[in-house]
């Protein structure tokens, strides 16, 4: 809430009757007193805020936030953002615990377990949602998720989602193919040298899982995974480790088929590629959030994220990096490129979306990490 | 203050800015990675401090770690092979040449001035399925289907070979310029052939050229990291890359930080070999 509207609220109970003219003019004085007093203070305190950290994923991605929101967060507020870039979640988890506090201020952050590891360690913030009023245009269910962790609170506002599901070249591959076999088409022998992979162990794992038929959030059979997880490497070409090798390797028809992020897919199809992408039965869900880190300045970084909530920024970065946005459909009208999106859900209810729960891998995360590093090497 | 006591001092001075660095830049960092071997990482990413012998019973007695430090040395001591075979006949040309050796020696310096993961990522252009080399062979005619060339350990050495090649060159040029040319005349004028001159006179007296760029290409090759990434395969990983995994995707640092001494003993114990036997002055002479 803004101060005209606290005085438009205050003048509204002064003529309904409720406050007297003595307190209203008693609140009204000590409101000037308050401003009076905070505003130099205020205003050399935001002056300080001349930049704030964003890093996020690079490649077309970068560009639609660079391009649709901090050029013109920059003109309008005069707070530069310094826009980093980073390979995986990790590795940027990594630069953080080795920062100063407020050195890493926002992060484009992928999946819920994400947000849960930034807590383990300490790193959340708390948010004044009072200060990002476009979040009510967000799908409940994605605030909801984070909150949970937070005890009710939000270090972060949920952004876009999508889906890592199955790309593959439609030259070599038919749709029927696809449909047929779904996830083992990663497995198929008479692909061997054309498949691809990412190297996050989460991704393995959640496709070994469709592969041996178990339950992504719940796998009981741990050797049929490492074992489905070696089948795997052995038919490999490569693993990939960034969404710009990704898009090379198919396009470049190094690989036929590999697991893929739907809007980097969506980016291939828009430049002529004959690509196709499915989601398997159960396929990877996801969704981003602007994180904002512990110690850094938080009201401006509140003032960029509700900044990027706003319909026309988040539409525009949407458009651009081909994720649909976390704005709910059915209160925001998305125009007409987002419904046609990969994963898009037109209800926002996100009930077709399989999310990984952040308690079961953030469980078993340091032994399957490593487990899966080893099986990578050969082992 | 005396002559003498100020002469005695004026290295030391001189020296001190690059001292200072090396001890704030080199020494401490390496003496927190020491600490840091000694803890643990627990459940949530975070490090448990203490005394703990864990990650090095871990690392010293593991099968996967000794095997991957062996695969690294393996593909080092190849890499360093293929410089030497490859470097000499270069590194002797320029020093024979005549007229044009500024410019040779330019030419040998250009591969730095552009960015070593650009250099390696040119191999990616040149060898991938629909690069140069791919899309020459099927408009001659030779193979109807682009071969994969590309992610395997075969390109792993050769982008390491690339990359290395000219610190080699540079080793053996500066050894065979050091070579007095009367000794070369004198065992011609003996009637000694060439052939007989190079095996007896030339090579024997390059060798320690040949030995420097030899330990500046293994050391070199055994801790690099990019190369394995961008044109390696699945089983193509070397113990750097062990070192990036454990400290950035497994948020390990204190396992980072043991096999991080790993190398750094491994790789230093082969240096003091070679300063043993060969003395640093022809190294720090190829340096310059």
């Amino acid at each position: 809430m803004d101060n005209t509207k606290r005085y438009e609220r205050l003048l509204e109970r002064y003529r309904n009757g409720d406050l007297d003219r003595r307190k209203f003019l008693g609140l009204m004085g000590a409101a000037g007193l308050a401003y009076g007093l905070h505003t130099p203070f205020a205003k050399s305190a935001l002056a300080a805020v001349s930049e704030v950290r964003f890093d996020g994923w690079g490649g077309v991605v970068s560009e639609a936030f660079r391009k649709h929101a901090f050029d013109p967060f920059a003109q309008k507020t005069g707070i530069k953002v310094v826009d980093g870039t980073f390979g995986s979640g990790d590795e940027y988890l990594s630069r953080v615990k080795a920062s100063q506090g407020g050195e890493y201020n926002i992060a484009h952050l992928s999946g819920v377990f994400d947000y849960a590891r930034y807590h383990g360690l300490g790193l959340t913030s708390e948010l004044n949602e009072d200060n990002i009023p476009n979040l009510k245009y967000v799908i409940p269910k994605l605030s909801d998720v984070f909150r949970k962790i937070t005890n009710g609170k939000l270090s972060c506002v949920p952004y876009d989602y999508g889906t890592t599901g199955l790309a593959y070249n439609r030259k070599h591959i038919s749709d029927d193919e696809m449909k047929e076999k779904g996830a083992k088409i990663l497995l198929e022998e008479r692909l061997k040298g054309k498949i691809g992979g990412w190297s996050d162990w989460r991704t393995r794992i959640w496709y070994a899982s469709l592969q041996t038929g178990q339950d992504p959030n719940g796998a009981t059979d741990m050797e049929a995974i490492w074992d489905t997880l070696r089948t795997h490497r052995d038919l490999l070409l490569k693993y990939w480790g960034s969404g710009a090798e990704l898009m090379s390797l198919l396009a470049e028809e190094e690989i036929y088929v590999t697991e893929a992020w739907s809007g980097r897919v969506y980016a291939l199809q828009e430049q002529g590629h004959d690509i196709g992408y499915m989601d398997p039965p159960n396929g990877f869900g996801w969704q981003e959030c602007l994180f904002v880190i512990k110690g850094s300045p938080m009201e401006a970084c509140e003032e960029l994220l509700n900044f990027m909530l706003a319909p026309e920024t988040s539409i525009a970065v949407a458009e651009g990096q081909n994720y649909p946005p976390a704005l709910d459909p059915t209160k925001v009208d998305l125009g007409k490129k987002i419904p046609t999106l990969p994963a898009f859900d037109p209800k926002g209810t996100l009930e077709g979306l399989t999310f990984a729960d952040p308690e079961y891998w953030n469980t078993n995360e340091q032994e399957w990490s490593k487990k899966f590093g080893r099986i990578q090497k050969g082992y | 203050m005396s002559i003498e006591k100020r002469e005695a001092r004026q290295p030391w001075v001189l020296l001190s800015p690059a001292l200072v660095s090396i001890l704030l830049l080199l020494i401490v960092p390496l003496m927190f990675i020491v600490v840091y071997s000694f803890w643990l990482r627990t459940a949530t990413g975070a490090d448990q401090v203490g005394f703990y012998l864990d990650n090095w019973i871990e690392v010293l007695t593991d099968e996967f770690y000794r095997d991957i430090l062996l695969q690294t040395l393996r593909i080092a001591s190849v890499t360093t092979i293929v410089c030497a075979v490859m470097g000499y006949p270069a590194a002797y040309f320029i020093a024979r040449s005549r007229g044009n050796k500024a410019i040779l020696l330019l030419l040998l310096m250009l591969p730095f001035w552009i960015s070593y993961i650009i250099r390696t990522m040119s191999w990616i252009n040149i060898l991938g399925v629909s690069g140069a080399f791919n899309s020459v062979l099927m408009m001659l005619g030779i193979i109807d289907e682009p071969l994969q060339l590309l992610y395997n350990e075969v390109t792993v050495i050769l982008g390491l070979v690339h990359f290395l090649l000219p610190f080699m060159i540079l080793n053996i040029y500066v050894s065979l310029e050091d070579i007095d040319r009367n000794l070369e005349d004198a065992a011609c004028s003996l009637g000694a052939h060439r052939g007989r001159t190079f095996l007896e006179i030339t090579l024997p007296l390059s060798l320690p050229g040949l030995a420097a760029g030899g330990l500046l290409c293994f050391v070199l090759g055994a801790g690099t990291y990019i190369t394995p990434v961008i044109l390696g395969g699945p089983r193509d990983a070397m113990f750097a890359n062990l070192v990036f995994e454990a400290i950035i995707t497994q948020l390990d640092w204190p396992l980072g930080s043991v096999l991080s001494l790993v190398l750094i003993a491994v790789l230093g114990s082969i240096v003091l070999v070679y300063n043993r036997f060969l003395g640093m002055r022809q190294l720090m002479k190829g340096l310059a």
